[in-house]
């Protein structure tokens, strides 16, 4: 963790976001799943309960509310939204125990689970129920446990955790930098939502760079925010032209 | 032995009576403990939490004890602060004792609680630790277990007090000193509990990704910091007036003269008016201004079963009424209205805290998203019930064996 968590956002190079193009996606649910094996979340034989479902990128239906033929739906896929409201985010703010901090240095807001005490404190504050809590000790099928992911720890039982933008994966980034003698702080990778997405409608990147994708999509006149009212700053976009779906995503203001 | 142990010239009950009640009671806390067990073992997937509903039961019953114990804090403020100012508040000492055994009960039957609510019940500690000191739960968490150290230190001389201890030179010396120091700890309870009453309000009114909790404020405290302070000063001194009319009721003994009730709930009834009033400016600021600028409507927030039915009985029949009944001179004389004005008053800020807690998450943010509704298991009620039973133990036992009531023998000649 490098950084203060509590200073207004530092200088630094970077600040990860990600761009979600509705009108892309198909609602496929490729990047829930690669999201999940990549992350080590852990499932139950039965999830028909999905308010206690673990599940870091969640897929919402969206419906216009019209009779046929003027019906349309669209899905919206759902990752933390690594809120950039400044001083704290929500769930930021509130933790007791550190537990979650923003990285200011990257902008992600990460969940330390060996230090969280489940008190459910964040998930209470988050407005866009990015966070899960660990109901029951994580198994998997025996048929399973090989194919875990090393670099990412699974989560025991009474504690939170959430999506981190597969911050594992710009650890190893980090490294390859270094050990190529390149600048860590501004290297690129590519969560496994984004790369499991077979249409493309994902973009990852650093919104502070005016030359990246990332940045010019979340300029788009397309692009808009969730709650935006909330002043919770999401570095999550998301692109749509259908106008349904942008009132829908602040409420209708 | 028992008789030994009872205050001298007063009159208990038999010893199998009172060991009946004992057994009874006991039965009910052994009954909390399995469900404490069961959360502990298995995990909170025996509550009806989810991760919609981080906060339930658990925290309603904590946030709303809290409150009604806060008698222990603002009696002890009047008594040892102010009644040097105003003479009249001397009164209460004919109740303070029983005032800081209720505030016990409630501080740590609340940490009982609040040692299951927790998902890592061994890290409890963390928050020492690992302090966040912008988290109002953080504040939470220091406050309460102060607070409740003091009330310990507080309650010790009344135990000190009963006749097989006092007759103990050592320990009367002892419990007579604190005693004289008791003023100190009541001011340092005063400062404690302010600020816990304070920060539990804060906690749902800096969420300011909610818009049913949020609350704008005074600096870094959110309205909702000053409005749970005021309403456990209004309902405490009131949960320990009906804490007391229970004794009196079962014992069939006048505890307390009458004019100890009547000055609680011209005091409690008086907090209360004020409190109704920043309540209701409060309630009109982030009903017109609040939650349209995240828009939302008042309506949007009450839907079943959390209707706005629970608006109307928080602010009226627990708000206007319960004024009504403690501040009019006619129906203070009247001990049914009296006493309904008390419960009225205790039962609205119980409301206050569900609605603040519960309430608060039933409501979707998003505007894609689901109404959910909470329905706690009995792996939540036993517990919440056992700790009540744990506090009639408490009582009950201090009632027994200690002279908590100076008045009681020239009132039951």
């Amino acid at each position: 963790m490098s950084g203060s968590a509590h200073s207004e956002h530092a200088e630094s190079k970077v600040r990860y976001g990600m761009v979600i193009d509705l009108d892309k996606c198909t609602g496929c649910g490729a990047c829930s799943v690669a999201c999940q094996q990549e992350n080590n979340v852990s499932f139950r034989p039965d999830e028909s309960d999905k308010l206690r479902t673990l599940s870091w990128m969640t897929l919402y239906r969206l419906e216009n509310g019209a009779d046929y033929p003027d019906y349309r739906a669209a899905m919206l896929p759902r990752p933390c939204m690594h809120c950039d409201s400044p001083h704290h985010s929500p769930c930021t703010f509130v933790c007791p125990v550190n537990a979650t901090i923003r990285d200011e240095h990257t902008g992600i807001v990460d969940h330390v689970a060996v230090r969280c005490i489940g008190c459910r404190y964040c998930m209470v504050a988050c407005p866009y129920h990015a966070r899960s809590f660990n109901w029951w000790d994580p198994t998997w099928p025996k048929s399973m446990e090989a194919m875990l992911t090393p670099e990412v720890s699974p989560r025991m039982r009474g504690v939170v955790e959430k999506c981190t933008f597969c911050h594992h994966r710009l650890n190893l980034a980090r490294d390859r930098a270094r050990l190529n003698g390149e600048d860590p702080d501004t290297v690129l990778y590519t969560p496994a939502c984004v790369e499991a997405c077979p249409a493309r409608a994902i973009t990852f990147g650093n919104l502070k760079d005016p030359n990246s994708e990332v940045a010019k999509l979340a300029k788009d006149s397309r692009a808009f925010r969730i709650l935006e009212k909330l002043h919770t700053e999401p570095k999550v976009y998301y692109l749509s032209s259908a106008q349904w779906i942008r009132r829908q995503s602040d409420n209708g203001l | 032995m028992d008789k030994a142990l009872i205050p001298e010239g007063v009159k208990r009950c038999p010893l199998p009576v009172f060991g009946l009640w004992m057994l009874f009671l006991s039965a009910v806390i052994a009954w909390g403990i399995y469900a404490g067990y069961t959360v502990l073992f298995k995990g909170l997937n025996v509550t009806g939490l989810n991760n919609y509903f981080g906060f339930g039961l658990y925290i309603t019953v904590d946030l709303g004890i809290i409150a009604l114990g806060a008698g222990a804090f603002f009696s002890g403020f009047m008594y040892y602060g102010l009644s040097r100012f105003f003479p009249r508040l001397k009164e209460l000492h004919k109740i303070i004792n029983l005032a800081v055994i209720v505030g016990f009960c409630c501080y740590t039957g609340a940490l009982l609680v609040l040692l299951l609510e927790i998902g890592q019940p061994l890290r409890g500690w963390f928050g020492y630790w690992h302090a966040n000191v912008h988290s109002m739960l953080t504040e939470v968490i220091f406050c309460i277990s102060c607070y409740a150290i003091v009330l310990v230190i507080e309650f010790v001389p009344i135990i000190l007090e009963n006749r097989k201890l006092d007759a103990i030179k050592p320990l009367h010396i002892f419990g007579h000193n604190l005693h004289e120091i008791m003023a100190v700890f009541a001011m340092t309870g005063t400062f404690l509990s302010f600020f816990h009453q304070g920060s539990l309000g804060g906690v749902p009114g800096v969420m300011f990704g909610r818009p049913f909790a949020y609350r704008t404020g005074f600096f870094i405290w959110p309205w909702t910091f000053f409005l749970f302070t005021l309403s456990a000063m209004a309902c405490g001194p009131a949960f320990t007036a009906i804490i007391c009319r229970i004794i009196e009721k079962v014992s069939r003994k006048t505890l307390v003269d009458r004019s100890v009730y009547e000055l609680i709930a011209k005091i409690t009834g008086s907090l209360l008016l004020i409190y109704l009033i920043f309540k209701s400016l409060d309630t009109l600021y982030w009903a017109l201004d609040t939650a349209p600028g995240f828009g939302l409507k008042l309506s949007d927030f009450y839907r079943a079963p959390y209707g706005m039915w629970l608006l109307f009985a928080e602010l009226g029949v627990c708000g206007v009424l319960p004024i009504i009944l403690l501040l009019t001179p006619q129906t203070r004389n009247s001990n049914g209205l009296l006493f309904l004005g008390f419960f009225l008053n205790c039962a609205g800020i119980v409301i206050n805290r569900f609605a603040m807690t519960v309430e608060a998450l039933a409501i979707p943010v998003m505007p894609f998203d689901q109404w959910a509704v909470y329905i706690p298991t009995w792996a939540e009620w036993a517990p919440c019930i056992a700790m009540l039973a744990y506090g009639a133990v408490i009582v009950s036992l201090s009632y027994r064996y200690l002279p908590i009531f100076p008045r009681e023998k020239e009132l039951n000649p």
